[in-house]
């Protein structure tokens, strides 16, 4: 009988850093194919329009930015609580409350216009969206309550909080009886970047600055330094004097604030109006978006991309093949899972060895090493 | 008369999942491995479960695809986390979101169908006692084995050796290897006996509660069952109490709901996940209660050195 062995490398590998996101994709496309496989189709007609069409004329790019902003917004958010060994995992509730607070102004004061209404729409979605992040903070603070619970159990709150609204006192009274707001004026509307070539919005850009500048912060600034320190060894983060409450604070605040920005931008820009749905998971494959990125915001660009490739994907099999879009689903599911699988191989080398085996030379020798705990 | 004994009879079916998952992730936890993943677990379970029984026509067959379909997901988190020593907290993640999308693309032609249902097990003689009769004797097998499996658990945690052994391990995996005890070994056990239960509290969803497929439908029961144990402070019988409670919120809503109570629908429906959160804030606040009782060597990845 062959069993597994970890063999803790002496310092972390560079080259399986760089590697382990290909291989993890290289890893989904093999499971992907026999998946494909089963379901009937040919792998290869299936690859095909699965991650070649969706991507083949310029209108087409424009969707896949539409669709990679908000997972980019917030990956980015993300990936500085995950770093700090913060886990809110709630983005999709802070997402909807940021779409709700941006919305106020359009739906509730429609007659104001002017240049004034998008930015302070989008500053009040990103209100929003730290406001409902700050609650999982304090609770964590003040009461010690474990943050993952809590930030989850908000999302079903908020997405009760929306449907309710777009029912009851926001619904369009002119709306024939649809659970939706009114739609949004003109002046509450994100502008296309590039209304000839296709749909894609400001979004978008404010994707691609965040993603710098949050990499600006974790690689050049202090704070950034603090947040590695806390996530990796609260206790040499206490001695240096960071204090962990306010980094929970931060993190979240960070966090929640761009994925509020992340929604109203979908609602300004996508969609145009508040209607009980507004995301496809977006919160949640956000988590993929920030591991398969190596919560390094510049790798998070790369890999929201590649994420929402998968969704347009998805649509693409669902009408060409008849396939149901749950195999957008799967496919993220799986890349998360081959990508925490290879990054096993950044700290350790993988050994197959027989049961009846003596002691591994190699391994005795490393058993003085320094036990680390997992830097993330 | 009769409708309290109706109401009690819903609580009791609301509360049997919870309380399964909850007593199958005590185990895990008590281990010392933290898995996310209850909720994939379940919603695959609840997949498995009503797809076999709906293809061979009997529940029976489908409890046991239920039961083997969460065992075997959960394989994919103890690969991951005990033989690769991944995050515990990303991959049980992970776990969920997989779950969650495969148990949506292989239910795609269940929707609408028509599902089998668990038989009730009426106990010959004590179901016709009043009141009590019904409600202890004349439910659903799977109400039963809950009740059987929270006993089990107690005695097996606390009085036998090898429970004792289990808990060592969740408190200091060091120590235990130190002292020859397969620490991978018996937390793959656990990470497995975890996973039929989830897969049995999903399988309960579509084959007892409500008898079809509808996507999604474990709605967030798998993240309660994760707070249960928490609220419980990791003590089995804690367990049986919260899943009650929680089983009391959910169908207090859904009755409030079908009274047509002055109050939004969406206020109501949102009760069970903010009595989650309240409960997790009081509980949370006893700072010594939870230092005390958290296995401590909770969520941290284990590599043995030889």
């Amino acid at each position: 009988m062959m069993r597994l062995e970890l063999v803790k490398r002496p310092q972390r590998s560079a080259l399986f850093s760089m590697l382990s996101p290909f291989i993890a994709f290289a890893l989904t496309i093999i499971a992907g194919a026999i998946m494909f496989a089963l379901l009937g189709v040919n792998p290869l007609a299936a690859f095909k329009i699965y991650f070649i069409e969706p991507i083949s004329q310029v209108w087409q790019l424009h969707e896949l930015a539409i669709k990679a902003a908000p997972l980019i917004l917030i990956a980015v958010g993300l990936s500085v609580c995950y770093k700090a060994n913060i886990w809110n995992i709630g983005a999709e509730g802070q997402f909807i409350f940021g779409a709700i607070f941006g919305s106020i102004i359009p739906v509730l004061f429609p007659q104001f216009e002017g240049p004034l209404v998008l930015p302070l729409m989008l500053l009040l979605g990103m209100i929003g969206g730290a406001a409902y992040a700050s609650i999982p903070a304090l609770l964590k603070t003040r009461f010690s309550t474990n943050e993952i619970l809590t930030s989850l159990m908000l999302v079903y709150v908020a997405q009760l909080f929306l449907d309710w609204l777009v029912r009851g006192p926001w619904r369009d009274p002119q709306g024939h009886g649809f659970p939706q707001t009114i739609q949004f004026g003109d002046s509450a509307v994100l502008p296309e970047l590039m209304p000839d070539a296709g749909r894609a919005n400001w979004g978008f850009v404010f994707a691609l600055v965040a993603a710098v500048l949050v990499w600006l912060m974790m690689s050049r600034m202090l704070k950034g330094f603090e947040v590695r320190v806390l996530g990796s060894s609260p206790r040499a983060g206490r001695f240096a004097g960071f204090g962990l409450n306010r980094m929970v604070f931060f993190a979240f605040l960070l966090s929640g604030a761009l994925a509020g920005l992340a929604g109203i931008s979908e609602v300004s820009g996508a969609i145009g109006q508040l209607q009980p749905v507004i995301s496809p998971g977006y919160g949640f494959t956000a988590i993929i978006v920030a591991f398969l990125g190596r919560l390094n915001p510049l790798g998070i660009v790369a890999a929201g991309l590649v994420l929402a490739l998968t969704y347009l994907g998805g649509e693409a099999v669902q009408s060409a093949l008849g396939i149901s879009d749950k195999v957008a689903r799967v496919f993220q599911g799986m890349l998360l899972f081959f990508v925490l699988g290879c990054d096993t191989l950044i700290h350790y080398r993988i050994r197959l060895i027989g049961m009846s085996l003596t002691k591994p030379e190699g391994a005795a020798k490393l058993e003085t090493a320094p036990k680390l705990k997992e830097a993330r | 008369m009769d409708i309290t004994v109706n109401i009690l009879l819903t609580i009791a079916t609301a509360a049997t999942p919870l309380l399964i998952a909850a007593i199958g992730e005590l185990v895990v936890e008590r281990s010392g491995v933290l898995n996310l993943g209850v909720e994939g677990m379940m919603i695959m379970g609840a997949v498995g479960g009503f797809g076999a029984g709906y293809l061979t026509g009997s529940p029976w067959i489908g409890l046991l695809a239920a039961i083997i379909m969460g065992a075997a997901f959960s394989l994919l988190f103890a690969v991951m986390t005990l033989s690769l020593a991944t995050n515990q907290v990303a991959t049980g993640l992970s776990l969920t979101l997989l779950g969650l999308g495969l148990s949506g693309m292989i239910g795609t032609s269940f929707v609408g169908q028509p599902g089998v249902r668990l038989p009730n097990l009426d106990i010959p003689g004590l179901s016709s006692i009043p009141v009590v009769g019904k409600l202890l004797f004349g439910q659903d097998p799977i109400f039963y084995i809950s009740i059987a499996l929270t006993a089990a658990v107690m005695w097996f945690l606390f009085r036998t050796r090898t429970g004792l052994t289990l808990r060592s391990i969740g408190d200091s995996h060091t120590s235990a290897h130190a002292l020859g005890i397969k620490v991978i070994r018996y937390r793959y056990l656990a990470v497995i006996f975890g996973g039929a239960c989830a897969g049995l509290a999903g399988g309960h969803l579509s084959l007892v509660y409500t008898p079809q497929w509808v996507e999604n439908m474990s709605a967030g029961r798998g993240w309660i069952a994760l707070a249960l144990v928490v609220f419980a402070s990791w003590r089995p019988w804690r367990v049986l109490a919260g899943a009650y409670i929680f089983g009391a919120v959910w169908i207090g809503q859904l009755h409030a709901q079908a009274f047509g109570i002055p109050v939004p629908s969406q206020l109501l429906s949102s009760l069970p996940y903010l009595a989650t959160v309240v409960v997790l804030v009081l509980i949370s606040r006893n700072k010594r209660l939870t230092m005390m009782n958290t296995p401590a060597s909770l969520g941290q990845p284990f590599v043995p050195d030889r």
